[in-house]
């Protein structure tokens, strides 16, 4: 089996397991503990994709979250996934991995024209050149769209699982690197329930990838014990594979777990995928250590160039070396660590330190290793020929401006390791709105102030503080701070001794120079190699004007890939430093945002999806409308029947049978869902006199009364019929949609505004099953199932009787939404389903017909009842509605009153609500169709209102319609256009909306 | 997000809760003396204020009761919460 570049001995890798997988169709083989970067680079594959813009060649960069390059498509078909990034998936048996933005292979890729080409397409390329014409925009999209993005997004549904959880602690740890693994050890041993989250699969951080000593032990073994420790203490929770991705206010972080990845799909398929882990902490320590950064130097995107601590882990901890010769090209003393570790493994290395006179315990090692080392000089350009072949090396001026070309060597290597120093991961610091400082010793950010409401200590390397001993101190340090200010007793525990190393002072200089000055000759400095940005671009971008820190970034697209810059960012700021003349802290840096590793849309479902989106509410008789073919319509979250239809029926066939059926015989309606709400209390009548506008003092018990409800502005805002049960006890009604609205603004004005009174508002929407039946032979049809009178003179229009229905106890309405002769029979919810069958059963010889809420808006419109929200938008009084009887002129106040004789609620012409009858019956106008003062040929054209409801009405034998017209109640019998989406134009006439029986003699019969 | 003190339960999600506005708009008395002005001013007009700003809060999927709470605009920060019986706290900016 060829790994090539497998170390015989060593690392963390399971050499007894292997596992076999493919990159781009080529079979390839890797041991358990692999990552997919280390499995290539053990058999020596250095190119694994193309970038974003330029389709350059490009290789590994990292060893972790930060890398730019290596992102290869995952999977096929409804599995796929794109932009995974090698560098931290896990290998698996199988695992079968493509490359991505290539075409139509990954060595021949026909748009790395766009390499030659690059002058024509500079930083906001875009921007500039698609504005005009602006009619050739859609020919651009569809050109941009098709180069835009990376790999391929899946076509088809999301086939895994995902989960969330909710969890609370007192200290969560994120990061299980030296610093996080001592702050949890502490807490957990005060007694504090803790969470120690880390993204690998192994805790132990840096400790993975070096070989320092802890206590005169191998730190990894110090690493081991405190995670038994940890794993025995059942206040702990470990959670590997789990990446804080989003730090937000009051202590709330999300996190994701990757519980199944490193698996062949369908290991076990009682686990999900993925688990979102939603955590309140008390307390929270940043353990989240730091990113290197690299030098930018010309064509520093080369396949082989990749970070110093990148070349380290992979030599360390995966036991690959991924060539057989290195350069280490460097600013400061960490980097030579890689270099010795190359040496031990017997490979050829050799150090470019831009140095002058680097002084440090590591540099003396490296010259007793007697590797060679270039002081003072720079990386000036590689030579790469299907793979890296050598660099270019020269003698930088003193002052970093320019380099020397007679001083020009070559030296053969197949690896670059390249280290500027290292960025705290601040990222989790700076969404909790933390302010960051600038840390002139390590050119970089570090966490300054914390806002009160997100108690949080940032430790170890994302603190700034990257010797081991330190790291531990602070991490000790912490987590007894952190479970203090949670509430429990300090601990102490002395801190492990370790060795480090004396370090040197970095050299800061933000771009190599090259023999020519950047931007000319054919060489590229990227500072950003995700999407390929250049260091010229950022000099493009503040000559055009784009220096502030947010507007380079979108103008040079900075740390905008899916690695959002993590080696990057600093590298540009300090840069646009540079050009600006200005301090990295007067720059400061654009805002972090969650997630810092981008996660499934899948995990932010997680159990949210299909039948568990949303709620579906259904009445009790719900089963008998499923077995009776219903067509269903979404009110709310309630379904209704819409109509019943009946032998291939359309819904006009079945909406124009309904409702003649009610009109001549009788219908039945399930109105369970209309919110109810029951008011008790002796102050009852005094509320509804304050928040309807009619009045009702006088409503005898057992009688009902129609009320409209205003908000304050003096608007309609819901509508429904209030029946007095009893001297202190009233049953409200109000619309489907309505129901929570109308309860809440009950509670909320007499909680705050009148606390004194004594009303008690229950919902019962639930509680009460409704069958209304309605028409002619409805009187009938109750008397063969009740035992009371049903005449007027015993049961008048308008009132509420108790009684019993099929032997069931109930409270039966007669009020009308029809106005047909109508009882709405409600019964206690568990006996809905036998009541309404029951009616079915003895309505058959009537001649009974199920109807929905289609039929009962056609029927309410013949009659000209409103629909709050259809009718009317939130701009309409009583009055624009031409309800003028229902507002009570004796009452001194109820709300919205006082609005109502605004000046502007008051003015006449307002648009109010007629009737229209199109001059062709036969035409049913689209509701929402304008009424036009001015019939042209396009818009605009003058509006004069708009049609709010329309239907055929089969009782009438014609269309009919509402509208909102402007002084529509001055303009009865006039011809008005109306002009149709289709360019048709329809005349109408303005008539009375009540179209059917006028007089209501039919709902008092 | 907010972690909320309803004190009426206790600390609750944010979640479980929602804003209807600024607090201590009391209800004119008089609606029919007021100018359309001073009706407007009651209807229409909040403060928006940068740094203190007294909220009505309710504990909507909980208790389903009303309370204040002053939060600082700035820093978005919910700084106490009370019930609608006491007075309002001062606090400074």
């Amino acid at each position: 089996m060829s790994q090539k570049n497998r170390i015989a001995q060593g690392g963390r890798i399971d050499r007894q397991q292997l596992l076999r997988f493919s990159f781009d169709g080529r079979e390839l083989s890797g041991y358990a503990g692999d990552t997919l970067a280390s499995a290539l680079l053990a058999n020596d594959v250095q190119l694994v994709g193309r970038s974003f813009k330029y389709h350059r060649p490009r290789g590994i960069f990292s060893a972790g979250a930060e890398e730019p390059n290596a992102l290869v498509q995952l999977g096929e078909g409804a599995y796929c996934e794109p932009n995974i990034r090698a560098t931290q998936l896990e290998l698996y048996q199988g695992l079968a991995a493509t490359s991505q933005n290539r075409w139509p292979n990954l060595r021949f890729d026909i748009a790395a024209i766009n390499s030659f080409i690059s002058r024509l397409i500079p930083a906001g390329f875009y921007y500039k050149t698609f504005m005009w014409p602006a009619s050739w925009w859609m020919t651009y999209e569809h050109w941009i769209r098709k180069t835009a993005g990376l790999g391929k997004s899946p076509s088809q549904p999301d086939p895994d699982r995902y989960e969330q959880r909710h969890a609370h602690c007192d200290v969560l740890v994120v990061g299980a690197g030296p610093a996080g693994l001592a702050a949890a050890l502490v807490a957990g041993r005060a007694g504090a329930r803790v969470i120690l989250a880390d993204e690998q699969s192994e805790f132990g951080g840096a400790l993975l990838s070096g070989e320092k000593d802890i206590d005169g032990a191998p730190a990894t073994k110090w690493a081991s014990d405190v995670q038994q420790e940890l794993a025995q203490n059942d206040q702990v929770t470990l959670l590997r594979r789990t990446t804080v991705t989003g730090y937000f206010d009051y202590n709330y972080l999300v996190a994701l777990e990757r519980i199944t990845d490193h698996e062949p799909s369908g290991t076990d398929p009682h686990l999900p995928r993925q688990r979102l882990w939603k955590i309140r902490a008390k307390q929270v320590v940043l353990a989240t250590g730091a990113i290197e950064r690299p030098l930018v130097f010309a064509d520093n995107d080369r396949p082989g160039v990749m970070l110093a601590s990148a070349a380290r882990t992979y030599i360390k901890r995966y036991a690959v070396l991924p060539a057989s010769s290195l350069v280490v090209f460097t600013n400061n003393d960490s980097a030579y660590q890689t270099a010795l570790d190359v040496k031990e493994c017997g490979a050829q290395v050799s150090i470019v330190d831009i140095r002058t006179n680097p002084k440090g315990e590591l540099i003396d090692r490296a010259q007793h290793e007697n590797i060679m080392i270039y002081r003072g000089c720079a990386v000036t350009g590689v030579n790469y020929r299907g793979r890296l072949r050598s660099v270019e090396v020269m003698r930088l001026y003193e002052d970093g401006s320019a380099v020397s070309k007679s001083s020009k060597t070559n030296i053969e290597c197949g690896v670059v390791a390249t280290s500027g120093g290292w960025t705290p991961t601040v990222h989790l610091h700076s969404q909790a709105r933390g302010s960051l400082a600038f840390n002139e010793r390590i050119a970089a950010f570090v966490p300054g102030e914390g806002v009160r409401i997100n108690p949080h200590l940032s430790v170890g390397a994302c603190n700034g503080i990257f010797e081991l001993s330190r790291c531990l101190k602070d991490g000790l340090d912490a987590g007894s701070t952190a479970a203090k200010a949670a509430g429990f007793g300090s601990v102490s525990i002395p801190v492990p001794r370790v060795d480090d190393a004396v370090q040197g002072d970095l050299r800061t200089l933000w771009a190599i120079p090259c023999k020519h000055p950047i931007g000319r000759g054919r060489k590229k400095h990227f500072h950003e190699l995700h999407n390929d940005a250049t260091v010229e671009d950022l000099y493009l971008a503040v000559r055009e004007g784009f220096g502030a820190v947010e507007h380079l970034k979108r103008y040079t697209t900075t740390g905008m890939g899916t690695d959002q810059g993590k080696t990057s960012n600093l590298n540009a700021l300090g840069v646009l430093s540079e050009i600006r003349g200005e301090p990295l802290q007067a720059i400061g840096t654009t805002t972090f945002r969650p997630p810092y590793t981008p996660l499934t849309f899948g995990a932010v479902v997680g159990q949210n999806r299909r039948d568990l989106f949303l709620q579906k509410r259904k009445t009790p008789m719900h089963p008998w409308h499923d077995q009776n073919g219903a067509i269903y319509e979404d009110v709310g979250d309630w379904k209704r029947p819409r109509f019943f239809p009946q032998g291939g029926e359309d819904m006009d066939a079945a909406v124009q049978r309904e409702c003649k059926a009610v009109r001549e015989k009788v219908g039945i309606l399930d109105a369970s869902t209309l919110g109810k709400i029951d008011l008790q209390g002796k102050d009852c009548a005094w509320l509804l006199n304050m928040v309807y506008t009619n009045a009702w003092s006088k409503l005898e018990i057992g009688r009902c009364r129609y009320g409209l409800m205003l908000n304050e502005h003096g608007m309609v805002f819901d509508d429904g019929v209030t029946t007095r049960i009893d001297e202190n006890h009233y049953h409200m009604t109000t619309t489907t949609g309505g129901a929570a609205r109308v309860l809440t603004w009950l509670e909320e004005w007499l909680q705050t505004e009148w606390p004194e009174k004594e009303v008690y508002c229950t919902s019962v929407t639930e509680q009460w099953a409704v069958a209304a039946i309605n028409g002619p032979a409805a009187r009938e049809l109750l008397s063969e199932l009740t035992d009371i009178p049903l005449d007027s003179d015993h049961f008048p229009f308008m009132s509420m009787q108790k009684c019993t229905v099929a032997g069931v106890p109930a409270r039966v309405f007669r009020i009308s939404f029809t106005g047909e002769l109508a009882f709405e029979i409600n019964v206690p919810a568990h006996y809905g389903l036998y009541v309404w069958e029951q009616l079915i059963e003895h309505g058959r010889k009537h001649g009974i017909c199920p109807y929905g809420t289609e039929g009962m808006h056609v029927l309410r419109a013949e009659k000209g009842f409103i629909i709050v929200g259809q009718d009317t938008d939130g701009s309409v009084t009583p009055f624009d509605l031409g309800m003028d009887w229902i507002v009570s002129k004796k009452k001194e106040d109820f709300i919205g009153r006082r609005s109502l004789s605004r000046s502007d609620t008051a003015k006449p012409g307002r648009k109010q609500l007629v009737g229209l009858l199109t001059e062709d019956p036969q035409v049913v106008l689209p509701e929402g169709t304008h009424i036009v003062a001015e019939v042209k040929d396009r818009p605009p054209m003058p509006t004069l209102g708009h049609v709010t409801s329309s239907y055929m009405s089969p009782n009438l034998g014609r269309s009919i319609a509402m509208a909102l017209v402007y002084d529509g109640q001055n303009r009865m019998g006039q011809q008005l256009n109306l002009k149709l989406m289709d360019g048709r134009v329809v005349k109408a006439a303005v008539a009375d909306p009540v179209f059917y029986d006028k007089e209501g003699a039919r709902a008092r019969g | 997000m907010f972690l909320i003190n309803c004190p009426w339960c206790g600390q609750r999600e944010q979640a479980e809760f929602s804003c209807h506005g600024q607090a201590h708009i009391v209800r004119p008395k008089n609606p029919n003396d007021l100018s359309d002005e001073q009706w407007g001013d009651y209807v229409f007009f909040r403060d928006n204020p940068k740094g203190i700003h007294y909220e009505r809060w309710v504990h909507v999927h909980g208790c389903r009761r009303w309370f204040n709470a002053v939060r600082n605009t700035v820093t978005d920060e919910l700084l106490v919460t009370y019930k609608p019986s006491e007075s309002a706290p001062e606090l400074e900016n």
